[in-house]
């Protein structure tokens, strides 16, 4: 046990040292006068002007259409994929909504596969389409988190940025160095890196078996680096070819983890509130080490109802213990229950076990980690979320101080809190609304594969996956259908840009603002009190809405199991 | 013709009776609430109404036989959500009961008295006579003693001692008279000797006492910016909370089918679960706060034209004190004589009390007194064929011509002028004393006899008791105070350092004034000031907060947003503290119905699902006796707890001023950490009795 806990601490050093070192490449690239020369190649092929800064209706209009325009990209590709050349395998086209719903996916940075990849995707849609979508939809994530901080930081002007210039340089300046120098990293840990698409194989029996290769190191580093997470292959970071050593599994967590939190200091920096930064960075890590200290243990002690039939669930010598169910032996039970708790938090969906088989409060800590999807959060959302609740905490405790709320020295009034609310709202308007649709759609529940509370869990848990952009599936839900494609595919779009685009209004609409001087009569906002009390109301706020669909899934489940009752 | 001896009728209606609303008119008022037109007006108790409407029919059909839980428990649910509605309705009239007793007392001041209404404004025209809610801005109005005031005006002749006790309440009569800062008249006050001429300014039902009236009832309230946001947030709390009870039903009914028994959840434990999670304790006292915020300043003789000035007075970080009655005391009083050299103290003593016979300042008397002092008894006053040198704003000085002798004293400035106009200097010696004395924080007074500097007569403020504590106070809350006074800088720095402001502004005019204001305003503060004089009114227009004197001119008190009826510009910290504690008790009171959400959870959640999942009983963490006793339990405690806030809301938090961090810890132990515990105790508790009955 306390190597697994030396384990975890190590993910958090190395993770807390690489903050600093991320988070000023960050700021220097956001704030950086001078373009590249990639950049001036590409501003110059797009007509753009580098200089003019734009406000945040503009900003978000760019983003919102460039990103359809890339979507659309990636929904001809797939449907098209049976006719263009080069695929050795033949593979057939996606149907027009697993089409929608894998374009969707990507675009919106969930990765939500409905496909298996070695058999429904060729080398060039993995590349053109998945691999593509993966980096512009984190580039566009990251480039909203920093028009939003821009927009904290502005006083009264309507400047945010520009779209194109922040977009491009995140993907020379950040992804795409990141992405190569992890790649090279990975390939050398075994990952097969190729254009070729398998290979044939003899087994012990004498059968042929073909195994699927592909540009698979490429696609791992930005899947993680971009918190994406949609696999090469079905089986996704559980897979040898995917996550080949623990070397690699640890990699992966540090990409994940990598720019939700090096924003919380490139957002000190570019404030010039350092403190405010690391109190929100606390509170990421203070709701992730607490929701790890829950999956951990749930999934070591294993399932009680072994006990009765006498088999030795102990860790030991021989055997890693506790509930090995769909957990590969290379990681055991810490690198798979950190990497639940990791993939979850940062609204990755990248896995390296099977969800479903987690034990019911184990498989509850990354359910209700993507329904807060603010506990790092996917890259430049996560951020955005966790202001949009710190904003909440103003306004709910800081009128006891006897002034109407502000926060970095703005005022929040009515057109804050309208857009706030309306981000807040989206979230479990999207997950509840969906999931009450797919319980009461004629035939849906069919594709459940589990009785009892399992099987709502199921439910919920893809709803909720989208929603929260995170994409990890709990698995034994049948998604491949018209509805479930089609409703995950809306949930993942209203997930994304009903909090995304709210946000960035209020970013636009706080940097026209004046900024109240502090004093000793200002709410402090960078102090342990209030980051506790963030902490408080996201969990009561973000959580309490889902407590009574909690009851109905993991919660009675684990009550049921302990009471040695069946489904 | 003369008009002296003609005396009118007086009032022409008898004033209505002042009563403080009873119990009956509360409970009237909260039925007469339930019009669906006053309930749509605040969004999250509309929730429960039509959750009230909804359980009753449920109820009914239950009678049937038709419904999905025994009618005694759906009835049970409906009587405490209709108790919601009603105890809401209730508290907001409680609030407003208490401003309609405020304005009874305004209308009584308010009578239709007959009014003189000249032809031309001369004293000479003939009039005629019209009724006080006749008469149009514009015309020229005669008020004479012992007549009371039929309109809102200005002095345009005449001077006149006033009685405005039925509007300030204060009653030591006023001073009016045409030209300067006292020329405002307001309707409804009386004259008490002489007479006066004045331009009617407002029209009827416009007047001051009208707007006083609407504002005092309600009638003209509006939403502030802050309630609109807040009312933002309880709308949108209310709907995640409206989702997440509608999606139980299809939840509910689809872990049936998938675990094979039990049975789905009634639509009246929805709607139960529904009015506990949403935010009903600040959603039914949250307009009440407001009235109450109102009511509290008029209990400070403080009228805010708007509740949005009130709030804005919490926010206030800046503060312009006009030094004179804010941070000193009235006026200066004289301390000491300065001869020049070669002159006795006595000399100087002399000419001074002959500059100061003619003088009715405080100022100017307090200068007699102490030469009076300084020389013995042997009152003398001025030689025959004296002739007082009154006060100019262009000379700046005021003294006596006594044939030869032309006394004069004045500022250090303005005497210079005169003594170098005839020919003469001032000495060094008489620079180094003025400087001296300024730099005391005191005034220095020249006197000179023609040509010739007698000396310096210093004039010295008497700080007001406890003001350094109290800035020492604000500034802790983060509050800056800025001392504004007409003095010379030397003078108005010795005095800011004694008086422990933050900054001042010496010489102060009213440009100045507007200057600083904006200058503050574009750092991001918000500024907060009191002003009474016509040049007073772009400042005060200009600042967040501007409290006008009651006394000061019509312009005045239309620029600010705050009229003091009291006029006493102290009353500019209690402004401030009226605003916060508003803040404060509304900030309280969103925790503390969000905080309640915890317990509520643990009540209903386990109760509503117990039938499908009996295991579920494990988060039962309250032991409470059975489903329908947690959920009655949830929906009383939460009807309770507006009824036990009441008080709370009207009377506002305890306010105590201090940093803004010592101030949240404080009020999250009591609100918040109070707000988690206070229901589970309230619901368990009520159980407990309910167990008997159920």
């Amino acid at each position: 046990m306390s190597i697994d806990i030396a384990q975890f601490v190590l993910l958090l050093v190395l993770m807390a040292g690489l903050v600093v070192v991320a988070g000023r490449w960050l700021t220097k690239l956001l704030t950086a006068r001078g373009h590249w020369l990639p950049e001036r190649i590409g501003y110059r092929l797009l007509g753009i002007e580098p200089g003019v800064g734009m406000d945040w209706k503009a900003y978000g209009l760019a983003l919102v259409l460039s990103n359809a325009a890339m979507m659309l990209l990636g929904y001809v590709i797939l449907r098209i994929q049976s006719w263009l050349p080069f695929d050795a395998l033949h593979r057939a086209s996606q149907t027009p909504d697993l089409a929608f719903n894998t374009a969707a996916s990507f675009i919106t940075n969930t990765n939500w596969q409905s496909y298996s990849g070695e058999s429904s995707l060729s080398n060039f849609s993995q590349m053109a389409v998945i691999t593509f979508l993966m980096t512009v939809s984190a580039a566009s994530g990251i480039a909203a988190c920093a028009a939003f901080i821009r927009g904290l930081a502005q006083r009264e002007a309507r400047d945010v940025g520009n779209y194109w210039v922040d977009f491009s340089r995140i993907t020379w300046r950040l992804l795409l160095p990141i992405c190569l120098v992890l790649s090279l990293v990975y390939v050398w840990q075994g990952m097969p890196q190729t254009l070729a698409s398998g290979m044939d194989a003899t087994t012990l029996e004498g059968t042929t078996q073909h195994i699927v290769t592909g540009p698979v190191a490429s696609l791992e580093a930005i899947k993680h680096i971009g918190t994406n997470g949609g696999g090469f292959f079905g089986a996704n970071a559980a897979h040898p070819f995917e996550n080949p050593t623990p070397l690699t599994n640890l990699l992966h967590m540090l990409a994940m983890f990598l720019i939700p939190s090096a924003l919380t200091y490139a957002f000190g920096r570019m404030l010039s509130r350092r403190a405010q930064g690391w109190a929100f960075l606390a509170a990421f890590l203070v709701m992730f080490v607490g929701f790890l200290a829950v999956e951990y243990p749930a999934e070591r002690a294993g399932n009680p109802m072994f006990a009765s039939l006498s088999v030795d669930q102990a860790p030991g010598a021989l055997q890693p213990g506790g509930n090995m169910e769909g957990k590969e032996m290379r990681f055991g039970i810490a690198q798979t229950s950190v990497f639940v708790a990791v993939t979850t938090a940062a609204t990755t969906g990248s896995v390296n076990a099977m969800h479903d088989s987690l034990t019911p409060v184990g498989g509850m800590v990354p359910l209700f980690l993507m329904m807060l999807n603010s506990v790092f959060g996917g890259v430049g959302v996560g951020f955005i979320n966790l202001v949009s609740f710190a904003i909440l905490t103003v306004f709910l405790v800081g009128m006891m101080i006897g002034r109407t709320p502000e926060f970095l020295g703005k005022k929040i009034e009515a057109r804050e809190m309208k857009l706030v609310m309306l981000a807040v709202l989206a979230h479990p308007f999207c997950i509840l609304g969906f999931t009450a649709l797919a319980a009461l759609w004629p035939g849906a529940a069919s594709g459940l594969g589990n009785a009892g509370p399992h099987g709502f869990s199921e439910l919920i848990y893809a709803y909720t996956s989208g929603t929260a952009n995170n994409g990890s599936a709990f698995g034994g839900l049948n998604a491949n259908t018209p509805f479930y494609n089609t409703t995950i595919g809306l949930a993942m779009l209203l997930g994304r840009y009903f909090t995304l685009l709210p946000m960035l209004a209020v970013a636009g609409s706080l940097a026209v603002k004046r900024t109240v001087p502090e004093s000793p009569g200002t709410l402090p906002t960078a102090t342990p009190l209030f980051t506790v009390l963030l902490i408080f109301v996201i969990v009561v706020v973000g959580g309490l809405t889902f407590l009574p669909s909690l009851a109905l899934g993991p919660i009675v489940e684990h009550l049921a199991m302990s009471a040695g009752q069946f489904f | 013709m003369s008009t002296s001896q003609l005396s009118i009728p007086e009032s022409l209606d008898t004033p209505p009776a002042i009563a403080s609303p009873g119990l009956g008119a509360i409970i009237w008022d909260a039925f007469a609430k339930l019009a669906p037109a006053t309930q749509w007006k605040n969004p999250v108790m509309f929730v429960v109404y039509l959750g009230s409407i909804l359980t009753t029919v449920l109820g009914l059909q239950a009678l049937r036989g038709q419904a999905d839980a025994p009618a005694g428990f759906v009835f049970a649910i409906a009587g405490w959500l209709w108790f919601t509605v009603l105890f809401a309705n209730a508290a907001e009239a409680l609030a407003e009961g208490r401003g309609k007793a405020q304005a009874a007392a305004l209308r009584a001041a308010k009578k239709r008295v007959h009014a003189k209404v000249l032809r031309e404004p001369r004293l000479d025209s003939s009039w005629y006579i019209a009724n006080s809610d006749e008469i149009t801005a514009g015309t020229y109005v005669l008020v004479q003693a012992g007549e009371t005031i039929p309109a809102d005006g200005e002095v345009v002749e005449g001077v006149a001692s006033v009685d405005e006790s039925a509007v300030t309440g204060e009653s030591a009569p006023v001073v009016r008279e045409s030209g300067g800062d006292f020329s405002s008249v307001t309707g409804g006050t009386r004259v008490l000797s002489d007479w006066i001429i004045m331009r009617v300014t407002a029209n009827p039902g416009e007047a001051f006492l009208d707007r006083m009236i609407a504002m005092v009832e309600g009638a003209r309230r509006g939403k502030t910016p802050n309630e609109v946001a807040l009312t933002i947030l309880l709308v949108a709390l209310t709907a995640i909370f409206l989702m997440v009870c509608a999606s139980l039903l299809p939840f509910s009914a689809l872990s049936v089918a998938l675990s094979g028994h039990g049975s789905v959840v009634s639509v009246t434990v929805l709607v139960a679960l529904l009015v506990c999670l949403i935010p009903t304790t600040i959603g039914a006292l949250l307009s009440a706060i407001g009235i109450a915020g109102m009511s509290r300043m008029l209990k400070a003789n403080v009228i805010a034209i708007s509740g949005r000035a009130i709030e804005a007075a919490g926010d206030v970080d800046v503060l312009l004190l006009d030094k004179t009655g804010t941070i000193t005391l009235g006026n200066r009083q004289a301390h000491a004589f300065h001869p020049a050299p070669g002159v006795s103290e006595s000399a100087l003593a002399e000419a001074a009390r002959y500059a100061s016979l003619a003088d009715e300042t405080p100022e100017g008397r307090s200068i007699v007194t102490l030469a009076r002092e300084r020389l013995g008894a042997g009152d003398l006053g001025l030689p025959e064929g004296s002739v007082a040198v009154p006060f100019t704003a262009r000379t700046r000085m005021s003294g006596v011509d006594m044939g030869e002798r032309c006394i004069r004293k004045g500022a250090a400035s303005a005497v210079r002028t005169y003594v170098e106009a005839l020919g003469g200097a001032f000495t060094a010696d008489i620079d180094r004393t003025v400087e001296n004395v300024a730099r005391r924080g005191a005034t220095p007074l020249v006197v000179a006899d023609g040509r010739c500097v007698l000396g310096v007569v210093e004039l010295k403020d008497i700080m007001k008791e406890g003001i350094k504590a109290q800035f020492a106070e604000l500034r802790r809350m983060g509050i800056a105070t800025v001392m504004i006074t007409g003095d010379n800088h030397l003078t108005a720095a010795a005095i800011a350092a004694e008086a422990g402001v933050d900054d001042f502004l010496a010489e102060a005019t009213p440009e100045d004034k507007l200057a600083l204001i904006r200058r503050y305003q574009g750092e991001g503060h918000l500024v907060a000031m009191t002003g009474d004089g016509t040049n007073d009114a772009p400042a005060l227009a200009q600042a967040d907060v501007a409290v006008a004197m009651n006394s000061g001119t019509q312009a005045a008190k239309e620029a600010g947003n705050m009229v003091d009826l009291d006029s006493n510009p102290t009353k500019l910290l209690r402004v401030v503290e009226v605003g916060k504690q508003m803040i404060m008790t509304r900030g309280a009171l969103t925790t503390f119905s969000v905080a309640n959400d915890l317990a509520k959870y643990f009540a209903i959640v386990p109760a509503a699902f117990v039938a499908t999942y009996p295991s579920l009983d494990a988060l039962n963490i309250m032991h409470l006796h059975s489903p329908a006793s947690a959920i009655l339990s949830a929906v009383i405690f939460n009807a309770l707890i507006i009824v036990a806030l009441i008080p709370l809301a009207l009377r506002g938090v305890r306010y105590r001023p201090a940093r803004a961090k010592d101030l949240l810890t404080r009020n999250l132990l009591i609100y918040g950490v109070g707000g988690i515990i206070a229901p589970f105790v309230g619901i368990k508790l009520i159980d407990l009795l309910l167990t008997p009955l159920m």
